[in-house]
C-alpha cells in the first residue's frame, strides 16, 4: 500500500462526488413531488428530456439562451400544472402504487411527445462553460463539474427561500407534515400540488441542462432517471437532505468502484453497483438516510 | 390495488370449463386450420409468450402484491439458462432443460425477491430494477453465457420432445400453446389454492395475514420464486419459439414494463387478464401502424409509428388507471353481462 | 412437516400441535413456577392471559406504563378508557404487533417479551383491528377460510396437485367457515367481496375470521365502533354466545358503557396509560377515580357514547 496514489484517489472521490451533485439534482425534483403527494414520479426523466430537447431545439432555431430559457421554463410550468390536472387529480386517493403506474405511463407519453415534437436526432448543448481541468493543489477539477455544483447549491438555497418565506412554501410545507391537518385549515391542495409540479418542472429544467451539456440532448436523458432511483431509495424518497447526500454518495461510490475494483468485474459495473449500494443499506435501514419511519396504526 | 376482484367464486362451474374448452378447440384446431404464416409469426407466437408472462408477473404482482420492474430479467434468466442446459448437458431432453430453466430462473427471483422481507412499495420496485440491470449486464458481459458467439446472438435449438421436431411457425405455435396451457391450468389451481389466498392476504393486509398465521416470509419468497419460475419459462418460449434466437437486448427494461402494462391493462389478478393484456400490447402496434400509413401515408415512417405507439401506450395505462383501474377482464365482464340481459329480454318479448 | 412448521413457533414454544398443546397447558404451568419463580404476584391460577409490568413508548410519548392485568379462563374482559388511553396498545401488545420496552406478555403459560405475531394463532389468540382489516379482495366465505391458515400442512404444490391432504384441508376449512358463517348469520352474503359490504357487517366478518380459527383467546379491538344500536345489541350477542359455546376467552376495547356493562364480567379503566381500575361492571361504575377521569374529560355527555 506504499504506493498507493492518494493525489489520485482524491481526484476520483471528488470527480465522483461532483458527479453526483448531477444525480442529487434529478433526485430532488423526485423528492418535492414525493412529499407533497406521495407519487413516486417515474416521469421525472421524461420531463428532463422534454426540457433540454424543448430549450435546444428553441436555440437551434435562432433563439437566444436567457429567451430560451424562459420560454422553456414557461413550458415545464405549464407541463406540470397540465400533469396535475389531468393524470393526478383523477387519481387522487389511488393507492401510491396506482399513481406511481400512471406516472410510468405518463414518462412514455411524455418521451412520445418530446421526440415526435422535435425530432429524435441528437443535439449538442454548449452552455459556454469550458470543461477544462483545474488544478487545486495537485487535484485536478473539472470546471464544469464545480459549475454544476455551484447551479446545484443554487437551487437549493433558492428552493428552501421560497418554502421557507412564501405562502405556498408554508402551505407545502403543511401540506408535506400532515394532509388532512392541511385541508382542515382550508389550505388549497390542488392549487398546492399544481405548483409542486410546476417547480418540478423546473428542476427537471435545469437538470436537464446540465445533463445535456454533460452528454447531449438524447433519448437516453430520460434513462438518468434510473440513476436517480438508487439516490432515493438511499436518501430516502421525502427527504432533500437525503437526496443531497445520497447522490453524493452514490456517485463518489460508484466512481472509486468502477476505477479500483471495476476491472475484476470486467467493467461495466455502473449500471448496477449504484442499485447494489442502496439495496445493502436499505437492509440495515429500511427507511433510508433521512426518510422518516413511520409507526404503523393497526 | 388493495381491492382487487380475484378471478370470480366458483359458482357456474360447467358454464366456465365449457368456455375454455371452446377456447382450447379453437386455439388447437380452428386457429391453425384458418391462420396465415404472418399470423402465426408476428401475432400469435410473441402473444403467447407475453400472456406466460404476463400470468408470471400477476401471481407476484396481481395477487401477491409485490411490485416487481424486473420481470424481463428472470425471462433472460430462463432463455439464457434453457439455452446452456441444452447446449453442455449431453442427452438431456429439451423439455428437462426448460424445465431446469425454469428453476434457474425461481432461484434468482428468490435472490431478488430477498429484499422483500424488509422493503414494501416503492423501495422494493426499485430494488428489483437491480435485478433488470445486474442480469443484463452479466449475460452481456460474460460471454461463456451465449457461448462465446461474437455477436452476443445464438441461434435458439430445434424444438424437439421425444423424438418429435415441432418446425415451422405452426410447429412452434403448438409448442408454445402446449406449455402456456400446462402452466396456466397449474397458475390457475395455484391462485385458487390456500397458497393462492395466503398470496392475496400478503397483498390486502399484511398485519392481519400474519396474525391468522400466514407465514408471510415463506409467503412472499415463494410468489417471487413461483413468478420467477413462469416468467423464466416464458422466456425460454420468447427466445426458442418466437424470435429463434437468445439474445440479451431482448430482455430490457422496456420489456420488463410491457409486461407490467400487460398485466394493468388485462386486469390485476386474473390469470385471464394476463391474455386480454397480452392480446391488446401485441396487437396494438400492427393496427397502430396499418392506420398511420394509411390515413398518413409516407409521413408516417418507422419513427414516427414508434414514438405514436409509445404516446397511445401511455396514454392507454393512465387511462385504464382511471377509468377502468381492474383492468378488460372487469370490462369484459360487464360487457358479457349487458349481452347477457339483452339476450334474455330479447327471448322474453 | 411439523418439525419445520414448529420451527417458526418461536422462543419457549413446545413442539405439540395446537390441539395437543390444549391439553398440555396444566402440565405446562406446573412447570412454570420452576422456570420464572419470581414474577407471579400479578398472575392468578386461572389465568390465561397475563401481562406483567407492561411499558410502552413511542418516541418519547408513554403509552402504557407498568400494566399488570390478568385474565381468567372464559372471562369477558372489557377494557376501557378516554381516547388515547392506551387501550389499543394493549391489544397490539398482546398480539406481538408492538414491542413493549419493559415487561413481558404471558399467554397460556409461556413468557414473552414480545409475542411472536406469526406463531400468535398457533398459540391459540386471535383479534380482530380497530380499522377493518379484511382482505377486500378475497370473497366473504375465502377470508374466513384463510382464518384457518395456521393449520395448513399440505405444501404448495401439493395443493396444486389436488393432494389427499391439501383437499381434506380445503373441505374442513370451508366446512367450519361456513358454519362459523351461519352462527353470525353471514351465510348470504358468503360469496360476496369483503371489500364490497357494509361496515357492519364487515365488522362481523372480521369476528368470523377469528371465530373460524377456535381461539382460546379472543381479541376484540373496538369490534362495534360505528355501528348502530341494534347492530352493537347483535354484536354482544354473539361475543357472549362465542363464549359460551367455545369457552373462550375474551378481552375487548368498547366505548359504548352501556354494551360494555352488560356484555362484561370484568372491566379495566386505563387513563393515559395507566390502570385507573379494575373490577366487576359495579364496582368500576362505583370507582371516584373512574368517574373523575370520565366526568372530567366529557362532562356535557349524558348517555356515555363517544367517550
Amino acid at each position: 500500500m506504499a504506493d498507493f496514489d492518494w493525489l489520485f484517489f482524491i481526484e476520483v472521490l471528488v470527480g465522483g462526488l461532483l458527479s453526483g451533485v448531477m444525480y442529487s439534482l434529478v433526485a430532488i425534483g423526485f423528492v418535492l413531488i414525493y412529499k407533497t403527494s406521495g407519487v413516486l414520479n417515474f416521469a421525472q426523466g421524461a420531463m428532463l428530456l422534454f426540457a433540454a430537447l424543448t430549450f435546444v431545439s428553441l436555440t437551434e432555431r435562432g433563439i437566444s439562451f436567457p429567451l430560451a430559457f424562459i420560454i422553456t421554463f414557461g413550458v415545464m410550468v405549464f407541463l406540470g400544472v397540465a400533469i396535475e390536472r389531468t393524470v393526478l387529480r383523477p387519481l387522487t386517493n389511488k393507492p401510491p402504487i396506482t399513481l406511481f403506474m400512471a406516472t410510468l405511463g405518463l414518462s412514455y407519453v411524455i418521451e412520445g411527445a418530446a421526440q415526435l415534437l422535435w425530432g429524435t436526432q441528437i443535439h449538442g448543448l454548449d452552455l459556454g462553460i469550458e470543461d477544462l481541468p483545474f488544478d487545486v493543489g495537485g487535484v485536478y477539477i473539472s470546471q464544469f463539474d464545480i459549475f454544476a455544483a455551484v447551479v446545484a447549491a443554487g437551487m437549493v438555497a433558492l428552493l428552501s427561500l421560497f418554502f421557507r418565506y412564501t405562502r405556498i412554501g408554508l402551505g407545502f410545507r403543511a401540506v408535506a407534515d400532515d394532509q388532512f391537518a392541511a385541508i382542515a385549515v382550508g389550505l388549497r391542495l390542488p392549487w398546492i400540488w399544481a405548483t409542486v409540479w410546476a417547480a418540478a418542472g423546473v428542476v427537471a429544467l435545469v437538470a436537464g441542462l446540465l445533463w445535456s451539456a454533460r452528454v447531449g440532448v438524447q433519448f437516453s436523458l430520460s434513462l438518468i432517471v434510473l440513476k436517480a432511483l438508487p439516490v432515493l431509495v438511499l436518501g430516502g424518497f421525502d427527504s432533500i437532505l437525503g437526496a443531497i447526500v445520497g447522490g453524493l454518495l452514490i456517485g463518489a461510490s460508484e466512481k472509486l468502484a468502477e476505477v479500483y475494483i471495476g476491472e475484476y468485474f470486467g467493467g461495466g459495473i455502473e449500471g448496477w453497483f449504484a442499485y447494489v449500494i442502496a439495496l445493502a443499506f436499505l437492509l440495515v435501514r429500511p427507511s433510508g438516510l433521512f426518510g422518516q419511519k413511520l409507526v404503523e396504526r393497526v | 390495488m388493495s381491492a382487487i376482484a380475484s378471478d370470480l367464486p366458483h359458482s357456474h362451474f360447467p358454464a366456465r370449463w365449457a368456455v375454455t374448452l371452446a377456447l382450447l378447440a379453437i386455439a388447437y384446431v380452428g386457429v391453425p386450420l384458418l391462420g396465415s404464416s404472418y399470423l402465426f409469426e408476428a401475432i400469435l407466437l410473441p402473444f403467447l409468450a407475453l400472456s406466460l408472462a404476463g400470468v408470471g408477473l400477476n401471481i407476484l404482482t396481481g395477487y401477491a402484491g409485490q411490485v416487481s420492474l424486473g420481470s424481463a430479467a428472470f425471462m433472460a434468466v430462463g432463455a439464457f439458462a434453457a439455452y446452456n442446459f441444452n447446449l453442455r448437458v449431453d442427452g438431456l431432453p429439451l423439455i428437462a432443460s426448460i424445465v431446469l430453466a425454469g428453476f434457474a430462473a425461481a432461484a434468482i427471483g428468490l435472490v431478488f425477491g430477498l429484499p422483500s422481507l424488509r422493503l414494501k412499495g416503492f423501495y422494493l420496485a426499485v430494488s428489483t430494477l437491480a435485478a433488470q440491470f445486474f442480469v443484463q449486464w452479466a449475460l452481456t458481459k460474460f460471454s461463456w453465457f451465449s457461448n462465446d458467439s461474437a455477436s452476443g446472438v445464438i441461434d435458439a435449438p430445434a424444438l424437439s420432445v421425444a423424438g418429435f421436431v415441432f418446425e415451422g411457425p405452426v410447429g412452434r405455435y403448438y409448442f408454445a400453446l402446449n406449455v402456456v396451457a400446462a402452466l396456466t391450468f397449474l397458475s390457475y389451481r395455484l391462485v385458487n389454492s390456500q397458497t393462492g389466498r395466503n398470496f392475496i392476504a400478503v397483498r390486502d393486509n399484511e398485519t392481519a395475514a400474519r396474525i391468522i398465521g400466514v407465514q408471510v416470509l415463506k409467503t412472499k419468497l415463494l410468489a417471487f420464486a413461483v413468478s420467477s419460475f413462469i416468467m423464466g419459462i416464458a422466456g425460454v418460449l420468447w427466445a426458442f419459439a418466437y424470435l429463434r434466437t437468445v439474445e440479451p437486448a431482448g430482455f430490457n427494461l422496456d420489456r420488463s414494463f410491457q409486461i407490467l402494462f400487460i398485466v394493468i391493462i388485462g386486469g390485476l389478478a386474473s390469470i385471464r387478464g394476463a391474455f386480454f393484456g397480452a392480446a391488446l400490447i401485441v396487437v396494438f402496434p400492427l393496427l397502430l401502424s396499418r392506420l398511420g400509413s394509411f390515413l398518413l401515408g409516407d409521413v408516417f415512417d418507422s419513427g414516427v409509428l414508434d414514438m405514436t405507439q409509445r404516446i397511445v401506450l401511455g396514454v392507454l395505462i393512465i387511462l385504464f388507471l382511471i377509468l377502468e383501474p381492474d383492468g378488460l377482464v372487469a370490462l369484459w365482464h360487464r360487457v358479457r353481462k349487458r349481452i347477457g340481459t339483452a339476450l334474455r329480454r330479447s327471448r322474453s318479448q | 412437516m411439523h418439525a419445520m412448521t414448529f420451527a417458526f413457533g418461536g422462543l419457549g414454544s413446545a413442539p405439540f400441535p395446537p390441539d395437543v398443546q390444549e391439553h398440555l397447558v396444566g402440565l405446562d404451568r406446573s412447570s412454570r413456577a420452576d422456570e420464572t419463580p419470581s414474577s407471579d404476584a400479578a398472575t392468578n391460577e386461572n389465568s390465561v392471559l397475563d401481562l406483567v409490568g407492561v411499558r410502552l413508548s413511542f418516541g418519547g410519548v408513554v403509552a402504557l406504563s407498568d400494566i399488570d392485568l390478568s385474565v381468567g379462563r372464559g372471562e369477558i374482559l372489557a377494557i376501557i378508557g378516554p381516547n388515547g388511553a392506551g387501550k389499543s396498545s394493549i391489544i397490539n401488545v398482546i398480539s406481538g404487533v408492538y414491542r413493549p420496552d419493559r415487561g413481558r406478555v404471558r399467554l397460556s403459560g409461556r413468557d414473552h417479551t414480545q409475542v411472536p405475531t406469526q406463531a400468535l394463532a398457533r398459540h391459540g389468540v386471535a383479534r380482530t383491528f380497530q380499522n377493518l382489516a379484511l382482505f377486500r379482495g378475497l370473497s366473504v366465505l375465502d377470508n374466513v377460510v384463510a382464518g384457518r391458515a395456521y393449520r395448513t400442512r399440505s405444501s404448495f404444490i401439493g395443493q396444486i396437485a389436488g393432494s389427499g391432504q391439501a383437499r381434506a384441508e380445503q373441505v374442513d376449512a370451508r366446512d367450519r367457515a361456513a358454519r362459523v358463517l351461519g352462527f353470525l348469520h353471514l351465510s348470504h352474503v358468503g360469496d360476496r367481496l369483503a371489500g364490497t359490504l357494509p361496515y357492519g357487517l364487515q365488522k362481523r366478518v372480521e369476528l368470523a375470521r377469528a371465530l373460524v380459527a377456535e381461539p382460546k383467546i379472543l381479541l376484540l379491538d373496538e369490534p362495534m365502533a360505528g355501528m348502530t344500536a341494534t347492530e352493537k345489541n347483535e354484536m354482544a350477542d354473539f361475543v357472549r354466545a362465542a363464549r359460551d359455546t367455545l369457552g373462550t376467552t375474551v378481552v375487548l376495547i368498547e366505548h359504548d358503557i352501556g354494551v360494555v356493562m352488560g356484555l362484561s364480567d370484568r372491566v379495566v379503566v386505563l387513563d393515559y396509560g395507566r390502570k385507573i381500575a379494575d373490577g366487576t361492571p359495579d364496582e368500576v361504575q362505583a370507582n371516584q377515580r373512574v368517574i373523575d377521569a370520565y366526568l372530567g374529560v366529557a362532562p356535557e355527555n349524558d348517555d356515555g357514547e363517544g367517550i
